[in-house]
């Protein structure tokens, strides 16, 4: 069985909506079934084989080729199996994604992850703002699950996020971690303005030392058992954070404007 | 059956069904994983009055421990979950949360049929007045307690598996030198099988019981049978020349366990021999009706 191969055949003006194409919603189901399954894009239904080649026949394996800014919801409520997905993708990757895992090659738009609850994320690009966060009329973001984003993210990245661990490698825009409820994120790179802004609880892992607003306060230098823990979890992960191990921090607790239990955590 | 001179008695060793569970308890160093191990399994030789029955499995390298700091593996033995379950969470909030650096985390995760998850550091996280936080990391739940010395790191839960308690053998010596040099060669080789504890003092008895006293408020009382002094007074099992009794008890997450213990530390014991005083190997029963596990001496030696 070789992968099921979606390969976009022309360049598309409208964005399309592609939350059907997930391997539980296709295993099972032949390649005829596949082609007419209608994509919504903007109030146009348009069937699958008129906006793709399609090869293969393994539904837990589903490949996207060509694919680019436009395509959205990749992955959306998937609960099994593989994407991979080569070029781009829109906004609502891994959008309330369950199981799974999700490989991205290229750049990924806004909202990436979002309501994500448990699976892999794998973005070899950058993202756009609001990764990792609520939807608007949400009230809570990812909520499980790994991302790892070996490039930079947009502002907004973590937003009211409640669970699970983030890992950037490049760097954040503005308001990193804001109104975040709980779980973990680390970036390797540098953060914006208004980090950890509204932060509850939860952990944000730093590299170098952000600007800080005054309702976030230094807790002192501090060596955490826990980080030890942390990074020996993400020994297996395909990620630079794979080969970090120390655990020598200054320790930032806030927003006290917000509860403020929240941390911000800076290797010495 | 005689081994190097030492005769084994064809009897068996009867063990009753536990509730057993292991702890990993890490430190900064080993001393003081070693402080917060022992004072967790201490006052926990019998589960006639401690509730429990505890001891020091084995020392973890800083690879085999999951913070990589080093470490010693508990395990904890009752004969309902419901007091395994009580106790586990006492002992873990006096010893371990109270000891500086110490950490603790599950010992029992998988390769078991049955097991089931009980708090390890579930409601100590309370201890924390609101500051607690947790991590999940790959799947399991640690709680991070402040404390004056840093933080109390502790796992969620820990596994809770059918085991078995009350594998026994006797050591019959000329005499109580020669009875307890005996033991602590058994000891020492049993401290080498995993998945077994040795619960009493250094791992030895000598106060072995029978059933039944002649005081009506005591439900055991000494094993007459076997006490040196009373030969000419009480039906004895010693012949003339014992002049001292040492039993070992061995509590284990499976039969088998017990199986491989029981073998080496009487092996260890035999390897003495007649010639340094050891004359014969029995084993503790109720006659067979009490206790389901019935571990054969003749049986296990062969």
């Amino acid at each position: 069985m070789s992968a099921l191969t979606f390969t976009l055949k022309q360049s598309i003006q409208q964005r399309v909506d592609l939350s059907s194409l997930t391997p539980d919603k296709l295993v099972g189901k032949n390649i005829n079934d596949i082609a007419a399954i209608q994509l919504d894009s903007g109030r146009l239904k348009l069937r699958v084989d008129s906006l793709f080649d399609i090869s293969g026949d393994n539904a837990e394996d589903i490949v996207f080729n060509n694919a680019n800014g436009k395509l959205d919801y990749i992955g959306s409520q998937m609960k099994s199996g593989r994407i991979t997905v080569n070029g781009g993708a829109g906004s609502y990757l891994g959008f309330q994604m369950r199981k799974g895992e999700i490989v991205l090659h290229g750049n990924a738009d806004a909202f990436t992850a979002s309501g994500m609850a448990g699976g892999l994320l794998h973005v070899h690009g950058n993202v756009g703002d609001f990764l990792a966060a609520a939807i608007p009329g949400d009230r809570k973001g990812m909520k499980g699950g790994m991302v790892i984003i070996t490039g930079d993210a947009g502002e907004r990245a973590g937003d009211q996020m409640r669970r699970g661990i983030i890992l950037i490698e490049g760097n954040v825009g503005s308001y990193c971690a804001s109104r975040m409820l709980a779980g973990t994120i680390g970036v390797l790179g540098s953060v914006g303005d208004y980090v950890g802004y509204g932060m509850r609880r939860g952990t944000l892992l730093l590299t170098q030392q952000p600007k800080l607003h005054s309702t976030i306060q230094d807790c002192g230098t501090h060596t955490l058992p826990f980080l030890s823990l942390m990074f020996k979890s993400f020994q297996h992960l395909p990620s630079k954070f794979a080969n970090i191990n120390k655990n020598r921090v200054q320790r930032f607790a806030g927003d006290i404007a917000n509860d403020g239990k929240g941390e911000i955590l800076v290797f010495k | 059956m005689i081994i190097n001179g030492v005769s084994i008695d064809d009897t068996f060793a009867e063990a009753f069904g536990m509730r057993g569970t292991r702890v990993i308890i890490t430190a900064q160093n080993l001393r003081w994983a070693y402080n917060a191990a022992r004072a967790m399994t201490g006052f926990a030789t019998s589960v006639i009055a401690c509730g429990v029955e505890a001891g020091i499995e084995r020392e973890l390298s800083p690879e085999e421990t999951p913070d990589g700091r080093p470490g010693v593996s508990i395990l904890m033995f009752a004969m309902s979950s419901a007091v395994l379950m009580k106790q586990l969470e006492t002992r873990m909030g006096q010893c371990v949360l109270t000891c500086p650096t110490a950490a603790a985390f599950s010992g029992i995760d998988e390769g078991y049929p049955e097991i089931t998850k009980i708090n390890l550091g579930k409601n100590l996280r309370f201890f924390g007045d609101g500051f607690q936080t947790s991590k999940v990391f790959n799947g399991k739940r640690y709680w991070r307690v402040p404390v004056m010395d840093g933080e109390f790191m502790t796992e969620e839960s820990t596994g809770m598996i059918r085991s078995v308690g009350g594998g026994n053998f006797l050591i019959l010596a000329e005499s109580q030198p020669q009875a307890l040099a005996a033991c602590e060669a058994a000891i020492d080789a049993m401290s080498k099988v995993p998945n077994v504890i040795m619960p009493f003092p250094g791992g030895v008895v000598r106060s072995g019981s029978k059933v039944g006293s002649k005081y009506k408020s005591l439900i055991a009382s000494t094993n007459d049978a076997f006490c040196p002094t009373l030969k000419g007074i009480t039906k004895t099992e010693l012949s003339p020349e014992i002049e001292s009794v040492m039993e070992i008890v061995i509590d284990g997450l499976t039969d088998p366990d017990i199986r491989v213990a029981m073998r080496a530390g009487i092996a260890a014991a035999c390897e003495l021999g007649a010639k340094h005083g050891i004359k014969r190997i029995s084993a503790g029963n109720y006659g067979g009706k009490l206790g389901p596990y019935h571990f054969k001496l003749r049986e296990i030696m062969a």
